[in-house]
């Protein structure tokens, strides 16, 4: 039985479908994309898988749900509220401790923000901010994990650093992207969509850059 | 596109002007009303009281009575301990706020004027400092907790879908909603600190040891400079609040407070008792030995002369002078938001402007009240013109910073032309925003102008007190209270349908 699985899967938006009709199955230890054009159901998608198992699982979002008040470190953090009593939470959140920075630090480094600890969000450039969103996802520690566009905002160099973590620290991943070139570099299969219809669904090492053109076409 | 004209009430193709309609509709309420009204000059030669006035400005005496300095500090330390207490007691109110009984609880305190409060608490804590405190916190507690529920609810959720399953709710609150809410909740107590400071200036008129105290009988003595030594250090310390107002200092300004207040009056708590459960008891209720049909018929005879005698003579007389106070307002904040805005005049012009604004803003509703009588005599004129300029200020001062941040095209036009074709237009619907936010306020300070003897009805709360009538001042209160809370659903109602919006940061 697959980690998650969808049965004809149909979403509507004010009666637009969204999603045709949609089946599909992912095994544990695979690393996909989601790749197609804007509105072809990419982040529909992958909000539908990851209400499927959204307890054991960390996400990115495209909004990328960060306090913006609170700096990079408090955001980090965040990826871990539930593990720890309320006081400690709210004495962490006046005084960071050391234990826990001493945490985060490792996480930030790997990231590229280790320069930026206790800056606050909104002082951030927006690839600043998805690599904050991608070190919360890291810190929380799950087996699966989902990002809608997570490294759009990062520069060329950094984005690999990026997806190098994500792969390194999660068994499953399932990511939506518009760069080709890094979804096939980073991706076990690729799942094309058109218009809400499921169009491609191939092992990424049998595919190269110019086969995916079909999709971003009228 | 269609459906939100229709819904809005207006015709495709006729040139909806909602926001000037309404306009000419207030102002020819206000002409009508100002007729009815009594507003005239009393005095027979007004000119010697404003030469006596104007000697006293120019010649301002630190040295009149030693008792200035101490109740320059009894007014701060007043107006910290009750915006305090306001903010703990406020914030809980705030996170309750999806009750409805929390919210009418809170309608219900923050309608009634803190002067009116200090003359509830006198009757049953004595001149203490409880009573001056408490007159502060128990009306501003019901403003935080509005104004921070507003703030609270403008978090971002977005936060929210990336918590870890089984985050507690106060990790949620903390992390999510209060860090984005801080900031705001510091300037906005920032601004009550500075309304606590007028407020408690104030509360010295009922006999607390504030400045008030000292200025009521400078003022009915005629020791204008006395007057204008107490008003200039008053200015000095609202002028300079940001300065010495810091987050960390609070905890210190607190202690201190408490250490320099005057301990003075003792607590008789039997008061509080017989207060509440026999004093406002309607006298029919408390004379009777049983309750029986007589009764009844009494209680009613009550209600009817208190309603016919005082609340609907107070309610006609309070509308009027609201509303031509709301619209003098209006005009005179059009009249001074040019002169602090960099659109129309330079550093220099502005910093004048600047000065005039803050000091027609800082002086209490009440003391620019007493001025105005003191040179024309009792009518609504003194209070009306007082309201005007007071909160004429207030709006000025806001909007007059918002032009700051109005791009103009390059090629604009200047002066008049630039105010009337480009600058008027753009910020009007911010203007009657602002204005129609604070049509509440201007009701509750017609209500306290009342004490000063114009027949609103706080001239009738202000007697039944005076006459030791308890029951009689409670109704009245209670009324007032319902027409503050049914102008604030009304104000809420307008400014829906027209569209218009108010940031929480200003009340």
């Amino acid at each position: 039985m697959p980690l998650l699985e969808l049965k004809n899967a149909t979403v509507q938006y004010n009666g637009t479908a969204v999603l045709n009709n949609l089946s599909l199955g992912i095994e544990q230890g695979e690393k996909i994309a989601l790749v197609g054009q804007s509105g072809a159901g990419k982040s529909t998608l992958l909000n539908l898988l990851y209400q499927q198992c959204k307890e054991d699982a960390a996400l990115v979002p495209q909004d990328l749900g960060l306090v913006r008040s609170l700096s990079v470190f408090h955001n980090v953090y965040m990826g871990r509220l539930n593990k720890h009593p309320s006081w400690y939470n709210v004495v962490n959140l006046i005084k960071p401790l050391k234990k826990e920075v001493d945490q985060v630090l490792p996480i930030l480094i790997q990231v590229g923000l280790e320069e930026k600890v206790f800056e606050p969000i909104r002082e951030l450039s927006g690839g600043q901010q998805q690599r904050t969103a991608v070190a919360r996802a890291i810190f929380k520690d799950s087996s699966i994990f989902f990002g809608d566009e997570p490294v759009s905002a990062v520069d060329e160099h950094q984005s690999h650093t990026v997806m190098q973590a994500i792969s390194a620290s999660h068994q499953t991943v399932v990511l939506s992207m518009h760069d080709v070139e890094l979804a096939l570099k980073y991706s076990s299969r690729v799942i094309g969509l058109k218009d809400g219809d499921l169009v491609m669904n191939e092992p990424s090492g049998s595919l190269k850059a110019s086969d995916l053109d079909g999709l971003y076409k009228q | 596109m269609t459906a939100s004209i229709s819904s809005n009430g207006f015709k495709a193709g006729s040139k909806p002007r909602p926001l000037l309609r309404i306009s000419l509709g207030f102002l020819v309420i206000a002409l009508v009303l100002g007729l009815l009204g009594d507003f005239e000059i009393t005095t027979l030669d007004p000119w010697i009281e404003i030469e006596r006035m104007v000697a006293g400005i120019i010649t301002p005496d630190f040295s009149a009575t030693e008792d200035l300095w101490s109740a320059v500090v009894n007014t701060v330390a007043f107006a910290i301990l009750g915006v305090a207490l306001g903010n703990a007691m406020g914030f809980p109110l705030a996170l309750a706020f999806q009750f409805r009984a929390v919210r009418i609880l809170c309608a219900f305190i923050r309608s009634v004027h803190e002067l009116f409060w200090a003359l509830i608490f006198l009757q049953v804590f004595g001149l203490t400092p409880l009573t001056g405190v408490l007159a502060i916190a128990i009306p501003y507690a019901g403003i935080f907790a509005k104004v921070y529920s507003e703030i609270l609810e403008e978090s971002d959720p977005a936060p929210l879908q990336t918590l870890p399953k089984g985050t507690s709710s106060i990790s949620t609150f903390m992390f999510v909603r209060m860090p984005d809410a801080w900031a705001h909740f510091k300037t906005y107590a920032l601004y009550r600190l500075e309304c606590g400071l007028r407020s408690s200036a104030v509360l010295g008129f009922v006999g607390l040891p504030t400045i008030g105290f000292h200025l009521e009988s400078a003022f009915s003595q005629g020791r204008y400079s006395e007057v204008t030594a107490l008003l200039i250090i008053f200015y000095v310390i609202i002028a300079t609040i940001r300065k010495w107002v810091h987050a960390r200092l609070i905890p210190l300004y607190i202690i201190l407070a408490l250490l320099v207040i005057p301990w003075t009056g003792e607590l008789a708590t039997s008061n509080l008792v017989r207060f509440f459960t026999y004093d406002i008891l309607p006298h029919p209720l408390r004379v009777a030995e049983t309750f029986d049909m007589g009764t009844l018929s009494a209680l009613g005879a009550w209600l009817s002369i208190m309603w016919n005698e005082q609340a609907l003579p107070g309610i006609i007389a309070t509308i009027i002078l609201t509303q031509v106070a709301l619209v003098g307002s209006g005009a005179l904040t059009l009249l001074f938001f040019p002169l602090i805005s960099p659109k129309f005049f330079n550093t220099f012009g502005r910093t004048t402007g600047h000065i005039f604004l803050v000091v027609l803003r800082s002086t209490p509703e009440y003391v620019l009240a007493l001025i105005f009588l003191l040179l024309w005599g009792p009518s609504m004129l003194p209070a009306a013109v007082a309201l005007a300029l007071h909160n004429g200020a207030i709006i000025g001062h806001l909007i007059g910073r918002y032009t700051e941040d109005m791009d103009l095209r390059p090629d604009s036009p200047k002066g008049l032309n630039l105010y009337a074709y480009d600058v008027l237009p753009r910020l009007y619907p911010q203007f009657l925003a602002f204005l129609f936010y604070r049509w509440e306020v201007i009701m509750r300070e017609t209500a306290i102008l009342g004490i000063l003897g114009i027949a609103t009805l706080g001239f009738y709360i202000d007697s039944a007190f005076a006459d030791l009538r308890f029951d009689r001042a409670m109704f009245l209160i209670v009324v007032t209270a319902i027409l503050n809370i049914g102008i604030d659903t009304l104000s809420r109602y307008i400014r829906g349908r027209l569209r218009l919006r108010t940031t929480a940061d200003v009340v």
